[in-house]
């Protein structure tokens, strides 16, 4: 009796190695433990044993089926685990392929850009101010100091709509409506980003550009100021190694007035095609705002000062993207957008 | 301006390199936009002799000449040239000479004859044509027969000499001269201003008595000197006096032209030489034009004037416009022999009023327009004199005629030393500031506290304290003032919620695929007709400009749309056919005469052909609907709610069944839909388009609303789907609505998941799936509730619209 227990038990087990999957695992289980497996009739048989032998036989028999159970769980997960592999290696992907398409667009790189410097003045406290395009002679010229046949008009070629109205060629008369709308309060201390349109056109010059205006008023303004404003400014948009160079100018609006070189980038100051051989860039033209200005946008300027400055977007755009044709950022091509 | 350094050295001595020297005038505000040094790499090109000049042996059109340069051997030079005779003095590149655009000269055989060396013409020197003498642009260079021989040439033509060319500021008019360039590099050098000869008491009979100056609009003439040159003998001016003015861009013509010039390089003051005997009576009357009179110009051409032109005239008629141009009758000639000279001031504003309308910009009117120095009048005059003495050109009548009605008196500024402090943010020694404004011819007045400055007369734009503190800071050096941050009330920097919502909606737009595009707000009348428009439609009522650089830019924008579908055209043109845009940007609407329009900020999207397919995923079609979509999602993601699309049937950029306008309330924001077909054809698009167009200030309004929570579900919903067959041209908004109205207060989503056509629906029909969700926020619904919700819906769809219930 003994010895065909032993004799299952090995056979059992010897089946259950061999079995290649559930199925057949499965059956070996049905084969020695089911209703009518070999196991359970040997426990069947064991009515017919001696009173004495069938304890040691009970025993025996059930330490056979619980060896053979514990080997059938083993079984059973290493035959799942192996499954799984095999299922999982016949998933596997071309991991190469590219992904699914999500088309992004891009901003226009004169809206990066601009957004780039009010986000530096925005920093500073500026706020940002607009005003239209089409505009008033009187607040695109007389109130900043520019009367009818001032020969300074000529810098700025303009276009008319009437006598009287015309497209701004610039974003200073931004500067003059919002210090009558602020007069007498203080502080004043906006940048103003928007469209200009003067009577150009070639690679260099467009006939609609885009400036950024800034103008701060208050009791105790200085040139100072003004030149740490821009310093932190250049040193923002260009890289902390950027210097800036204030050059004397003139601009009927300010006084005194200045224009800003920043050093070139491209060679570190030591001259190069993009600066001219000068190591120096031209980026803006600021100053201290005219005491006629003041007054006439309703200002004591005796009691304020303030200063203003103005800078082209494209050419900075330009700059900073080494680009060598203004005509590209208004062709919208969109290999050229998709670049930026 | 042009400014030769070797003529600038008459008035002031420069110690200082060229480039420093370029260096140190545009850190003072007088730009040096070039450096120039004309005869850099001419080398052995120097003065000789023609001897003698014989023809070529083989050659008809070269001759033989030989030159001697005054030592050494004679040399044969073969040349083509016409203009030189026997004893001309020409220069001579010799072998192994350099010339400009570094040719260099080699001994060689022209047709069989050995030449050695060159004649030479100005061009090949380096001199710029149009600044030379006609008869001498194309031929070689005579120089004056009286030259020594055997010199460097660039010393002799003034080619040994740098020339800086200022790029100077309209302020600054006192500098379009010599003397004041040179009183600026005086003052930033610390040297002295040493002012030219204008010592010309001249001979025989004064002026007094044979010419007579009467100013009738002292307003518009502030001084007129005239003075009074007898037996002048028209001619050649000096070789010296040529070089100069060639090297500040002039063309020498005449003696008389060129000293008239020369004086005005050298002081800024322009001039003009009538033929005395030409003028009636020797009576100058400095006059405004009567109505519809004329003259002859020394153009040649018949000139119309008006009343508030001013002119010159004698008691017969005008004889020049003043500061523009002079007349032909008095115009000075070979057989001139009395010649009056005028210098005036006249009024800035009318002289470039009058240039602009006659169109003739000259050196002259130039000055004149940027204000000369009134005080510089007679010297100018008396300096023109005894040039023409100097170089033996006539003789000059003593004294001058001198009207000089209105004398400004020199203005007066008081200057606060804390005032300059205040504005410049750094104090500069009241001594420095003192030194900086002598040197510039300012005169101080330093009691101790303020300062009292008067004004030179050459500097008409200095008339306030600010423009002191300029002169002071420039002078003192603008990068010696330090950096500081204003103090004093700090300020929040911050967009407005419109200008966040602007840089939202971009960034959005640009995640869905579009790329952002920036067009011109002007456009071409033409684009109104390719967009369509109907004559009557407000769209064609659009501000025009009065000088437009082209046709093609003559009226600001109504609509964006236009734009965007040209860009997507030049795309098409260069094989991009599939692509999305959008912009933002204002259209302007006219509102009436002398008013400024309405600028209106608008957002407008475009695309074309399809959202490109993946290798796993179908192409979408940029059609009606990708178009809605976009807007739909914009709307969602910044809580824009009350939209709603209302079919438009008439807009003319859109097909008439694939249109709609977007509302909000009772309020038309936007047009959205697909392109006509004769709009396509106009843009010459080659696949179809949808495009939309919104007010974003209506939007801005919209997003302003306040949004507020709405509590999370605590209990479960439940789902039903509803399939039904309708009619096509039900639209399925209406569809919504019945769903909704009878579907009970829990029904709290109704969303169209699929449409089906073909099959077993019937033609003219289609299938409609939509997907319910029924919630309570305080319990939990049972299915029996909603069967009946159901039910009544079925009832309802099927009894308004005829819909079949599918399972
Ligand atoms: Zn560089």
């Amino acid at each position: 009796m003994e010895q065909k227990l032993q004799y299952i038990q090995a056979r059992a087990m010897e089946e259950m190695s061999g079995a290649g999957s559930l199925e057949d695992l499965n059956e070996v289980r049905i084969r020695y433990l089911g209703k009518k497996g070999e196991l359970t009739g040997v426990l069947r048989g064991m009515a017919a044993l001696s009173s004495e032998e069938r304890p040691r036989i009970g025993q025996a028999a059930n330490r056979v089926r619980a060896e053979i159970e514990a080997r059938l769980e083993e079984r059973m997960s290493q035959l799942k685990d192996s499954l799984r592999e095999k299922k999982l290696s016949a998933e596997t992907i071309d991991i190469t392929l590219p992904g699914t398409v999500f088309s992004t667009g891009k901003l226009h790189p004169l809206t990066a850009v601009t957004r780039q410097i009010e986000d530096i003045f925005l920093g500073l406290g500026f706020s940002i101010a607009e005003g239209p395009e089409v505009e008033m002679d009187y607040y695109n010229f007389e109130a900043l100091n520019l009367p009818k046949e001032h020969p300074a008009r000529d810098m700025q070629d303009t276009f008319f709509i009437t006598p009287e109205i015309l497209l701004r060629t610039h974003t200073s008369p931004v500067q003059v409506r919002t210090m009558e709308r602020t007069a007498p309060a203080l502080p004043v201390k906006i940048i103003a980003p928007g469209k200009v349109y003067r009577r150009d056109d070639d690679a260099t010059h467009s006939p609609m550009f885009h400036q950024i205006e800034g103008l701060v008023v208050d009791k105790r303004i200085t040139f100072a100021d003004l030149r740490g404003v821009l310093q932190v400014f250049a040193e923002k948009m260009f890289g902390s190694e950027t210097r800036t160079r204030f050059r004397p100018s003139y601009f009927p609006f300010t006084e005194p007035s200045a224009e800003v070189d920043i050093s070139c980038g491209m060679c570190g100051g030591e001259g190069c095609r993009v600066c001219s051989r000068t190591g120096w860039l031209e980026i803006l033209g600021c100053g201290m705002v005219h005491p006629r200005v003041l007054e006439m946008s309703g200002y004591n300027s005796s009691e304020v000062t303030g200063f203003a400055f103005g800078m082209g977007v494209e050419r900075i755009t330009m700059l900073k993207y080494n680009l060598d044709d203004m005509r590209l950022l208004f062709d919208n091509d969109v290999r050229f957008l998709a670049q930026f | 301006m042009r400014v030769s350094l070797k003529w600038l050295r008459d008035y002031v001595d420069i110690t200082a390199p060229h480039q420093e020297l370029a260096e140190r005038l545009t850190m003072a505000g007088l730009a040096v936009e070039a450096v120039e040094s004309p005869g850099e790499g001419i080398e052995k090109v120097y003065t000789g002799k023609i001897l003698q000049i014989s023809p070529h042996p083989n050659a008809d059109r070269l001759t033989i000449c030989r030159v001697t340069l005054g030592q050494g051997e004679d040399l044969d030079i073969v040349t083509g040239a016409a203009n030189v005779r026997e004893g001309h003095v020409v220069p001579v590149a010799v072998e192994g000479a350099r010339l400009a655009g570094g040719l260099v000269i080699k001994k060689s055989k022209l047709r069989g004859v050995e030449s050695r060396g060159m004649l030479c013409s100005g061009q090949e020197l380096g001199l710029d044509t149009s600044v030379m003498p006609p008869d001498q642009a194309h031929g070689i260079m005579l120089l004056d027969p009286s030259t020594p021989l055997g010199l460097d040439i660039k010393g002799v033509i003034g080619l040994d000499d740098t020339i800086l060319e200022l790029e100077l500021t309209p302020n600054r008019g006192d500098c379009l001269s010599m003397v004041g360039v040179a009183r600026e590099v005086a003052s930033l050098l610390g040297e002295r201003l040493r002012l030219p000869d204008t010592s010309a008491e001249g001979s025989g009979r004064g002026i007094e008595g044979l010419a007579r100056v009467d100013i009738d609009d002292p307003g518009l003439c502030s001084r007129y000197v005239a003075r009074l040159f007898r037996n002048v003998k028209i001619g050649p001016s000096p070789g010296w006096m040529q070089d100069r003015l060639r090297a500040a861009g002039i063309r020498p013509i005449s003696n008389l032209v060129d000293i008239s010039n020369y004086v005005m390089i050298e002081l800024g003051q322009p001039l003009h030489a009538f033929d005395y005997d030409t003028l009636k009576d020797g009576h100058i009357i400095v006059r405004r034009a009567g109505k519809g009179e004329k003259m002859v110009t020394l153009d040649g051409s018949e000139r119309n004037l008006s009343e508030d032109m001013l002119v010159i005239a004698d008691p017969g008629g005008p004889v020049a416009i003043a500061g523009v141009m002079g007349g032909l009758a008095t115009e000075v000639t070979e057989k001139t022999v009395n010649v009056l000279l005028e210098s005036a001031h006249f009024n800035p504003v009318s002289i470039r009023r009058t240039s602009r309308v006659l169109g003739l910009r000259s050196e002259a009117s130039l000055r004149f327009e940027k204000g000369v120095d009134p005080v510089t009048c007679l010297k100018a005059a008396d300096r023109a004199a005894r040039l023409l003495l100097e170089i033996g050109a006539g003789e000059v009548a003593p004294g001058a005629g001198d009207n000089y009605p209105v004398k400004g008196a020199p203005k007066t500024i008081v200057l606060r030393p804390g005032r300059v402090e205040h504005v410049l943010g750094v104090e500069v020694p009241g001594q420095e500031t003192v030194s900086i404004l002598k040197s510039l011819e300012f005169t101080v007045n330093d009691s101790g506290g303020d300062l009292l400055v008067s004004v030179p007369s050459h500097r008409q734009d200095v008339s306030l304290e600010e423009d002191l503190i300029e002169e002071i800071a420039r002078m003192h050096g603008y990068n010696r003032i330090p950096y500081t941050l204003p103090s004093g009330s700090g300020t929040m920097g911050a967009r407005t919620p419109r200008q966040s919502l602007e840089v939202a909606v971009k960034d959005f737009m640009t995640s869905l695929g579009l790329n952002e595009t920036v067009t011109y707000s002007f456009t071409a009348p033409a684009t109104l007709d390719r967009a369509g428009l109907p004559p009557d439609s407000p769209l064609r009522n659009v501000l025009r400009l009065q000088n437009p650089l082209s046709e093609e830019q003559s009226i600001m924008r109504t609509l964006l749309i236009p734009g965007l579908l040209e860009v997507l055209q030049r795309n098409a043109s260069r094989r991009a056919t599939d692509l999305g845009l959008f912009e933002i940007g204002r259209v302007f609407l006219p509102t009436g005469a002398g008013q400024l329009p309405v600028e209106k900020q608008v957002l407008a999207a475009a695309a074309m052909g399809s959202a490109p397919s993946g290798w796993n995923r179908a192409a979408q079609p940029h059609d009606f609907y990708y178009m809605k979509g976009v807007l739909e999602a914009l709307l969602d993601r910044f809580g824009l709610r009350g939209c709603s699309f209302v079919r438009e049937a008439g807009h003319s950029l859109f097909h008439p069944g694939k249109a709609a306008r977007v509302t909000a309330g009772e309020t038309v924001i936007g047009v959205i839909g697909e392109i006509h077909p004769d709009v396509l054809e106009n843009y010459n698009l080659p696949q179809s388009a949808a495009a939309m167009e919104v007010d974003f200030e209506a939007l801005a309004e919209l997003s302003g609303r306040p949004r507020k929570y709405r509590p999370l579900p605590k209990f479960p919903g439940i789902e039903r789907d509803l399939s039904l067959v309708v009619k096509k041209d039900i639209p399925a908004r209406d569809i919504t609505r019945t769903i909704r109205k009878h579907g009970g207060q829990y029904l709290q989503e109704v969303r169209l998941f699929d449409i089906y056509h073909g099959g077993q629906v019937p033609a003219g029909c289609q299938s409609m799936a939509f997907s319910l969700k029924f919630q309570a926020g305080d319990r939990t619904l049972t299915d029996q509730e909603v069967n009946g919700w159901m039910a009544k819906m079925s009832e309802a769809l099927a009894g308004q619209f005829g819909a079949g219930l599918r399972s």
